[in-house]
């Protein structure tokens, strides 16, 4: 009897420990949405949901005097290029690495895994510096083979350690076939790598339109600001009107929540396969 | 077998873009940053001044640099602790088949999508002085409200605990998929020799997860020591410089500061860090991944 008290008891615990997580979680999107639905005259606390009178104003305001849609824009285009590229020249890269085990080859695989390492910001006076000189900054070109290359090693990394799991014979056979390197890759080993090209995809996808750190400085100008350095700039000018900021917030997350509504199988996958 | 060799030559060719790119935008800016580190460039004006070691003298020597550099290490460390404990206790509660399962995964994981800056600025909404949604909850039982995000203490306890729930979501998938990798015979054949379940846990399962513990740590340690957008959402790395991470001061020293010399010089040890902690926990942890490649 006793056991299976405890049992009974150790389960409720572990119940009552997943749900506090989950209402942790829950709690800054809840407060998020109330605040960003209530007029800055109102002073209700806000845990309060605005049930009686919903204040739509802010999502004007982030609409208007954010720029967010504009900011958006220039996400979409950043994010949708950098991620087409990453997946196609690391792709490329990786196939040499993993298929033709040469010192040299050897030697760029374990630099990859360096370059994964490298922090953003540690390179933040020369790199923005080389971007003045060359007019890189506040363009789309420059912002996007800055995004590229911070995410092509883990991209590289992802590719080879696939294809290694994977026989070389059909490939031998194209060759032998008379295929030549770019008919190889395009008709046997992109569709080979499909499944690794999804978890790419979504990593790099996310990890560029949530980019700040390096995308602050790199798209500074109001007009070529991306999302995140568009709230981070908003926010810090709100100070007395908060709503607008986080209705702000609120609309840039629309296209991560549909991406996740209907990528959620791929995206545990994709963080589970970066581990494996 | 002429093709053959004709066609290696062209296939190590594919890995040209990415290797330019990686020249261009991360080895030759590594270069020029040593450069630039033995400088008192200002970050503006085309001359600079070579200073020697000057530089790498003064990060030794700035105990404001030295704080920052152990907050930056008690983010790292911390959230890393907090994240190990949250994220295991989670996968191995989710693990079993319970009701809502599929839910709680994908909630615990939604943060993981969105910009530490969104979260930054949703999280600001609680921990703000006036009005600010955890503050009610302190006066409504009672207690005074804290100040969190203008002291120090508050500061970083309130970046530590974004931090931490933001991306715990890593540690609980690693660690699920580690579980799901250990065969149940092993756990029924420790049940059937008498083992009760924290012996279980003891040394059967988490032994076996040893791989997932070295992979999350690793992960969440590099996450840790880089942080930056959190902390310029909600503190600005104030007040002065105490809630300040190292790339967040390498930014303002830079930027607000005009001492590009001296804030190349903290980048290279930026890096010197997190490769150094890397490699150390890494090895600590036995991990075989890094020599596969």
């Amino acid at each position: 009897m006793t056991s299976v008290l405890r049992r009974r008891t150790l389960a409720a615990a572990v119940s009552i420990f997943v749900l506090l997580v989950v209402i942790v979680q829950l709690v800054p999107f809840y407060v998020a949405l109330t605040t960003s639905l209530k007029a800055k005259s109102e002073l209700s606390p806000q845990w309060v949901f605005p049930l009686q009178n919903l204040h739509w104003g802010n999502f004007v305001a982030a609409v208007e005097q954010a720029g967010i849609l504009r900011a958006m824009g220039n996400s979409v285009v950043v994010t949708s290029l950098s991620t087409i590229l990453v997946c196609v020249l690391g792709a490329f890269a990786a196939y040499p690495l993993a298929r033709r085990r040469t010192p040299l080859n050897r030697a760029l695989g374990a630099i990859n895994i360096g370059l994964m390492m490298v922090p953003a910001l540690s390179l933040l006076v020369p790199l923005y510096s080389l971007l003045a000189q060359i007019d890189a900054l506040n363009t789309y070109w420059g912002e996007i083979l800055v995004m590229v290359t911070n995410s092509l090693p883990l991209s590289i990394f992802l590719y080879s350690a696939f294809l290694r799991t994977v026989p070389a014979a059909v490939e031998e056979a194209a060759i032998v076939d008379g295929a030549n390197p770019l008919q190889l890759m395009r008709h046997i080993v992109m569709p080979i790598l499909r499944p690794v090209t999804v978890t790419v995809g979504i990593i790099t996808g996310v990890n560029v339109w949530n980019e700040y750190a390096l995308s602050g400085y790199i798209m500074s100008s109001r007009q070529m600001q991306t999302v995140p350095p568009a709230i981070a700039s908003f926010f810090s000018m709100q100070g007395g009107n908060l709503g607008a900021a986080t209705a702000a917030s609120l609309l840039s997350l629309i296209p991560v929540v549909a991406a996740f509504l209907f990528l959620q199988r791929y995206f545990v996958q994709g963080i589970v396969g970066a581990e494996q | 077998m002429v093709r053959r060799r004709r066609h290696s030559a062209t296939i190590n060719l594919f890995y040209l873009p990415a290797g330019v790119l990686f020249a261009v935008f991360i080895v030759y800016p590594l270069i020029s940053g040593v450069a630039i580190s033995f400088t008192d460039w200002d970050g503006y004006r085309p001359e600079r001044q070579w200073v020697g070691l000057d530089n790498f003298v003064r990060l030794v020597t700035d105990a404001n640099f030295h704080s920052v550099l152990i907050t930056t290490v008690i983010y790292g460390v911390v959230c890393t602790a907090l994240q190990q404990v949250i994220g295991l206790g989670l996968a191995l509660a989710l693990d079993r088949k319970v009701r809502g399962r599929a839910a709680a995964r994908a909630i615990i994981y939604l943060p993981l999508l969105v910009s530490p800056v969104v979260m930054g600025t949703f999280y600001y909404l609680l921990f703000q002085y006036n009005n600010g949604a955890l503050n009610d909850v302190a006066r409504a039982l009672g207690g005074s409200p804290q100040a969190w995000l203008s002291t120090t203490g508050g500061g970083v306890t309130a970046i530590v605990i974004v931090n931490t729930f933001q991306y715990v979501g890593i540690s609980m998938i690693i660690f699920l998929a580690g579980l799901q990798s250990i065969p149940s015979d092993y756990s029924e054949a420790a049940t059937l020799d008498g083992a009760t379940g924290w012996q279980r846990f003891r040394f059967v399962t988490f032994p076996l997860l040893q791989p997932a513990l070295a992979t999350s740590v690793i992960l969440n340690l590099i996450g840790g020591l880089k942080l930056y957008d959190i902390i310029q959402v909600l503190t600005g790395g104030g007040p002065g410089t105490t809630t300040s991470s190292v790339s967040t001061l390498i930014a303002r020293t830079y930027f607000a500061n005009q001492a590009a010399g001296y804030s190349a010089a903290m980048g290279l040890a930026l890096l010197l860090i997190i490769v150094v902690l890397t490699v150390a926990a890494s090895t600590q942890l036995n991990r075989r991944r890094l020599d596969q490649l």
